[in-house]
């Protein structure tokens, strides 16, 4: 790689250098080249080149944006950095586990982590049943479809603080329409705090539960905002799957739930295991709907609003670090789990 | 009927019937949770605040209420009295657009080399810009907060576009790498014959031919970038001239008395931009999107 590639300054302009060989690799053979003695490149050869040519600008710009910053990262969880001492500190210095064990002896951080994977499964879940079953139902023409599949997308499309305030209105309990048409429809006695209560109490055929309402309705606006995502993906993929099939399961006397359970679903499989990886990796590392919703309060501390918490608040960077190092840890670890053992097993399912 | 064909399970028929009645109540359960909340936040845009905390329940906006204060308080400069939101809007028109032409910049090169090109260390290179979703946008948030911080970037718009590349790049790179594939290799071979390098065909050859998917994969990461809020939040909060307007809007809603009848004019500006630009576009954007998907 460290011969061929250019360095960073001259990035450019070498791109343009090494590709030109396609065109000088043919002049090559001629006598009185550039370099006699060297064969002509092959053409493998030169392609490994262009190859490398065109990737090096791409490479390093991740390199410089996403690569480094969280080298960096890493390098701020094992310091005791806080941002005013930021400008005087080198890059390395003062090392110490001292943000770890703070933060793996608070109980505030795991019950933010718990928090996190239920907000993650619940909506990814949420998104991707609910993706489906729209998918299923829009699948067949029916006048106005068009237009309802594109109102679908308008909650992924629409900007994040936008629909979260709409929700926010929508639920409150002094103006909300959600309560107002609660208390005159089903008859709710008391307009409910969604946004604000940690737990509900419900009584269901005499028995008494607590259901945790926040974190459920920012799971629900999780839903609701990313069912459309799932749904494209699944309607795209239903859409290729031949009608033979589902006709032949048919003649062969083959019920609806059976068809869907033993033609469709195998070839949807693929498509529903990647999203679900999908969803759950965004969730995971969700931020902006809890903040807005909620501000994290009310059982919905997840550990990215955490991580914003310490930073902005406490300007405590190295413990900010370290969260979101732990976090990032931790899906990683959850991710290689799903590969190792299930990610095959879908495979050969479909 | 059911008599006639004693073979065919009474289930099936229960089945096909109940579904059928399943459908129409799904599908019109979907046109409620979708398009609801956007019509009640147009709804409540042109109200009167009393309005609304005299009749929360109120579907609709009688004639004598109907009013656009609230879009001119949230339009007009601060100088006037207002929130400033055309502002705000161009602020974030730049940042968009130049994520836009950045992200493009960027990715381009690297999808067509992961997508055509048989070099050394090609899969692992691709692995890595998948592996960067990885990476939780707040893991990048503290270093690139800091980083910003120490060279005085803090604030500025083109800094935060830059930021949007990491944010960007790899949905980029995935969109476009699925389009060139399918761009017959023959054509590149015979721009070669024809004496064009590798650049001048990709230049001349390959990107007017990708040119829908660049259009659709530009229009992403606008949406991404024109709804992005974490990091205008991290890189922005302390210079009000550089707020975005997403933003904006949520600096609006904490800070002093601001009703929320205005709040939601606000809203209505800061969707109407993106949520417009997509209906123009969709077809090109949702193809572009799930182009891979039924290959898989």
């Amino acid at each position: 790689m460290s011969t061929t590639s250019p360095t960073p300054s001259s990035a450019a302009p070498a791109s343009a250098d090494s590709v030109g060989a396609t065109g000088s690799g043919r002049k090559g053979r001629g006598p009185g080249s550039r370099r006699p003695d060297r064969r002509p490149l092959t053409g493998a050869a030169r392609e490994n080149r262009a190859g490398l040519a065109f990737v090096t600008p791409t490479f390093l710009v991740v390199l410089v944006v996403v690569v480094l910053p969280i080298l960096w990262t890493v390098l701020l969880a094992f310091q005791r950095a806080r941002l005013v001492d930021i400008q005087s500190m080198g890059l390395f210095g003062n090392w110490s586990l001292h943000n770890f064990t703070g933060i793996l002896t608070s109980p505030g951080f795991w019950t933010s982590l718990w928090t996190t994977l239920l907000y993650t499964v619940g909506s990814t879940a949420g998104s991707v049943v609910l993706g489906l079953v729209a998918a299923l139902a829009l699948r067949r023409p029916f006048r106005g479809r068009g237009l309802l599949r594109g109102s679908m997308l308008l909650p992924y499309v629409a900007p994040v603080v936008a629909a979260a305030f709409v929700w926010q209105i929508a639920l409150s309990p002094q103006f909300g329409i959600v309560n107002e048409w609660g208390g005159k429809l089903l008859g709710w006695d008391d307009p409910v705090a969604f946004l604000s209560t940690r737990s509900y109490e419900v009584s269901l055929l005499g028995l008494h539960f607590d259901v945790p309402l926040a974190l459920l309705t920012v799971i629900a606006f999780e839903t609701w905002r990313y069912f459309p995502f799932a749904f494209l993906f699944l309607l795209a993929r239903l859409q290729a799957v031949p009608d033979v099939l589902e006709e032949a399961a048919t003649v062969d006397g083959a019920t609806p739930t059976q068809r869907f359970r033993h033609v469709l679903l195998p070839q949807l499989m693929p498509v529903i295991a990647l999203l679900c990886v999908l969803r759950f990796i965004m969730t995971f590392n969700k931020f902006d709907d809890i903040y807005l919703l909620t501000g994290g309060g009310s059982g919905t501390d997840v550990v990215a609003v955490r991580v914003y918490d310490f930073l902005t608040a406490r300007f405590d960077v190295g413990a900010a670090a370290a969260q979101a190092l732990v976090l990032a840890v931790v899906l990683m670890a959850l991710l290689g789990v799903y590969f190792k053992f299930f990610a095959k097993k879908v495979e050969e399912e479909a | 009927m059911s008599g006639v064909r004693t073979s065919l399970p009474s289930r099936a028929q229960f089945e096909e019937r109940l579904f059928g009645v399943l459908r129409r109540v799904v599908i019109a359960f979907l046109a409620l949770i979708t398009l609801l909340p956007f019509c009640y936040m147009l709804l409540l845009s042109v109200k009167p605040i009393d309005a609304l905390l005299l009749n929360p329940g109120q579907l609709w906006v009688s004639a004598e209420d109907f009013t656009l204060s609230t879009y001119e308080e949230v339009l007009k400069p601060t100088s006037e009295g207002g929130q400033g939101f055309v502002h705000m809007l161009a602020n974030s028109a730049l940042v968009s657009l130049g994520a836009v032409v950045l992200t493009l910049l960027a990715a381009i090169p690297g999808a067509y080399a992961v997508s055509r090109l048989n070099f050394f260390g090609n899969r692992q290179v691709s692995v890595l810009f998948l592996a960067v979703y990885l990476f939780p946008a707040t893991l990048l948030a503290v270093p690139l907060f800091v980083m910003f911080a120490k060279m005085g970037l803090q604030g500025s718009l083109v800094g935060l576009a830059i930021v949007y590349i990491a944010q960007t790049v790899p949905v980029s790179i995935y969109m476009m790498k699925n389009y060139f594939v399918t761009i017959p290799y023959s054509i590149e071979e015979a721009a070669a014959l024809d004496g064009c390098t590798r650049l001048q065909t990709v230049r001349k050859v390959v990107l007017p031919l990708a040119a829908p998917s660049l259009m659709a994969t530009g229009l992403y990461v606008f949406m991404i970038a024109w709804n992005e809020f974490l990091f205008a939040l991290l890189f922005l909060a302390a210079q009000p001239e550089k707020w975005t307007v997403s933003l904006g809007l949520q600096q609006l809603a904490n800070g002093v008395e601001v009703s929320k009848t205005v709040l939601m004019a606000g809203s209505v500006v800061l969707t109407i931009p993106v949520v417009g630009l997509f209906f123009a576009a969709e077809r090109l954007l949702t193809e572009g999107l799930t182009s891979g998907a039924d290959k898989s």
